[in-house]
């Protein structure tokens, strides 16, 4: 996997830094607890998902509800067009439910402003997309760094933090590099860093595996792997096996509904 | 951060942003060099008029100085009327008129200027010295070459010529004792000054104690319209055109020269909004995705949309700050034609730069390309993240 060696993790690169997470994430990793004792910090009830193409309406998610407690691994999984990438765009509250409701740590996104929604995402939540997507004219620090100005971190604190975030996804030598100066996997482990900047509630990733090659594909597995047993939440939706049986529960969708949620 | 990030934008695609940088440049040259040209006639104007510091100027009632043949009687009494008023520093009469040197079987022609050498504001001695005699003349370098002539020869100047008998009227052997460049005269018209009485004499009944124009400088202080208002009272004869009423005189009859600068200077503005804009758009419709994860990560829709701004902004400022430069070469190339018009006075020029109305339709070009980057701002803040970021991914 990465070529970051262990001795690198600091606890605050996983999930919040507050004190109650960070040992419950160590409990986690650790030795196991109930459910009941983690907080949750994705909910959904009912959630319901349509939008109109052209004259059709889609229903793409049909009444899902789920639970994720922090720490948790929960992969989506389910064919071409089961709602899988709508739902993780409702749980990053990028998009809003047409029914039921979105709870990120008790705050229902349907009740946001933008700006409260941008904010919730700012600080709340990690995105990882399929294709990267950073910023082709920044550097790898200072894609890192990027949402740690936005939500106005002092500039050294930021500098410290993007340096730990690059170690620990093992590029800190890289950190000056453009993305087209990297290859898929390292522009991935630096989307990585990037999501987990402000220290979110919880990281959503969309096929994180899904442009890269199988060897490169397992360096990242390894990497959200290391990252769940340090504390850090994940919310994944992937086609890959692989990944999939990588997490600790898979919640399987079938014309937008669970048709199984099971542990593996 | 947001500087920095529109300035890499920008800087991605060199060739796309040189070449917009160069439209826009363009654009604001051609809009500098309109504003130039709307003002720079008539501030050349004034300029002209001001710079030998007469302030009013009189002439045949119901004339404008030099805009026909009318002269004025009784010019002694005048001059003398005039020399007594105590709002007056200075009295220089003048009058026009042509003046034939004989030169082979023919003659050359120029205009001749009677004047009082003393009190003079017609031209500026290049050598030599001012007449002091009645026989002695001062001319320019055109009818010195025209005529054959240098400082120190003596020659035979006359009012009048009849070509089909070559024959001379009022007849005058003078003295060139001075070369001179004349203010309100083009360089290439030929030009003499003589001694007012002379002139006077050689046009014997059509000139005897008559005048063409009377220029008069004022105490500092006074208003030289109600100066002027005073003495055309006094003396009904003559009217009285100060400086500000000959500018405003100028400025209606170059009403077609604004007019056209207006025009065209929109028309700058308006090609400069367009580039601005469509290099924006262009760009913010490549970045849809770039927009879309920014959005989903965090970054405010206000900030999105400023970052957008600043780099019309941005566009704008080089741009404007390129046709500065391109606009005061281009001005200066231009003038250069339009000044080798003949008959147009050497101290008149088409484009004149004044600073305050140079950056004012600049700052106006900034604001416009500001302006112009904010559809496209508006676009990329309001952007629906989630289907943007479907549609990135099926794309």
């Amino acid at each position: 996997m990465s070529d970051a060696p262990r001795s690198e993790r600091a606890p605050t690169v996983s999930g919040t830094a507050s004190s109650d997470r960070a040992r419950a994430a160590g409990d986690r990793a650790g030795r196991d607890i109930g459910d009941a004792q983690r907080p949750v910090v994705l909910a959904t009830r009912d959630v319901k998902r349509e939008y109109t193409l052209g004259a059709e309406t889609v229903r793409a998610v049909r009444g899902i509800t789920l639970e994720v407690r922090e720490g948790d691994w929960v992969s989506l999984v389910g064919p071409s067009g089961c709602g899988k990438s709508t739902m993780l765009n409702l749980l990053g509250a990028i998009d809003r439910p047409s029914a039921g409701s979105v709870e990120i740590r008790g705050r229902d996104t349907a009740t946001l402003s933008d700006k409260e929604a941008t904010l919730l995402r700012l600080r709340e939540v990690g995105f990882v997309f399929q294709r990267f997507y950073l910023m082709p004219q920044l550097s790898a620090f200072e894609n890192v760094e990027l949402p740690m100005a936005e939500a106005k971190v002092p500039a050294a604190e930021r500098k410290a933090r993007v340096m730990e975030l690059l170690s620990y996804v093992g590029l800190a030598s890289r950190a000056q590099h453009r993305p087209s100066e990297l290859s898929g996997g390292e522009q991935q482990r630096v989307a990585i860093a990037r999501a987990l900047a402000n220290r979110p509630a919880f990281l959503l990733a969309d096929e994180p595996t899904g442009e890269l090659d199988a060897a490169t594909g397992a360096d990242v597995i390894a990497l959200l792997a290391r990252l769940n047993a340090d504390g850090t939440t994940l919310v994944i939706v992937t086609h890959d096996e692989t990944l999939a049986r990588a997490g600790r529960r898979v919640v399987s969708l079938r014309d937008g509904q669970v048709v199984k949620d099971e542990a593996t | 951060m947001i500087w920095s990030m529109a300035a890499r934008s920008l800087t991605r695609h060199r060739a796309r942003t040189m070449l917009a940088l160069a439209g826009i440049a363009i654009s604001s040259a051609m809009l500098l060099d309109m504003v130039m040209m709307s003002s720079g006639m008539r501030e050349s104007f004034r300029e002209l008029l001001e710079s030998r510091g007469f302030a009013l100027r009189l002439s045949p009632r119901g004339t404008l100085p030099f805009d026909g043949e009318a002269t004025l009687g009784g010019a002694a009494a005048l001059i003398a009327a005039l020399e007594r008023d105590t709002d007056l520093t200075s009295v220089a009469p003048v009058l026009g008129g042509s003046v034939h040197a004989p030169k082979g079987e023919g003659a050359v022609t120029a205009f001749g200027i009677g004047l009082s050498p003393e009190a003079q504001g017609d031209y500026v001695l290049v050598r030599g010295r001012n007449a002091s005699a009645p026989d002695e003349v001062v001319m320019n370098r055109a009818y010195l070459t025209a005529s054959g002539r240098r400082v120190g020869d003596t020659l035979t100047l006359a009012a009048a010529y009849d070509p089909q008998l070559r024959t001379f009227a009022g007849v005058q052997r003078v003295t060139i004792v001075g070369e001179a460049r004349f203010t309100y005269l083009a360089s290439d018209q030929s030009a003499v000054a003589l001694p007012l009485a002379t002139l006077q004499a050689m046009r014997g009944s059509d000139g005897r104690d008559r005048l063409s124009l009377v220029m008069l400088k004022i105490r500092p202080g006074l208003d030289p319209d109600s100066v002027g208002a005073r003495i055309a009272r006094e003396q009904p004869r003559v009217s009285a055109l100060s400086t500000r009423s000959a500018v405003k005189q100028a400025e209606e009859r170059l009403g077609y020269f604004r007019q056209l600068a207006l025009v065209l200077g929109s028309i700058s503005l308006v090609v400069g909004f367009l580039l601005v804009s469509t290099i924006v758009t262009v760009s913010v419709n490549e970045r849809l995705g770039e927009i879309a994860v920014l959005r989903a990560i965090g970054v405010g829709a206000p900030r999105i949309a400023a970052q957008v701004m600043v780099e019309g902004l941005a566009l704008a400022l080089s741009g404007a700050t390129l046709g500065l430069g391109l606009g005061l070469v281009t001005a200066r190339w231009l003038n250069s034609i339009l000044t080798g018009f003949p008959s147009l006075p050497d101290h008149i020029s088409f484009f004149v730069f004044e600073p305050g109305d140079a950056l004012s339709a600049l700052g106006l070009l900034v604001i416009t390309g500001f302006v112009a980057g904010a559809l496209p701002a508006w676009r990329a803040a309001r952007l629906p993240i989630a289907r943007t970021l479907r549609t990135e991914a099926i794309a």
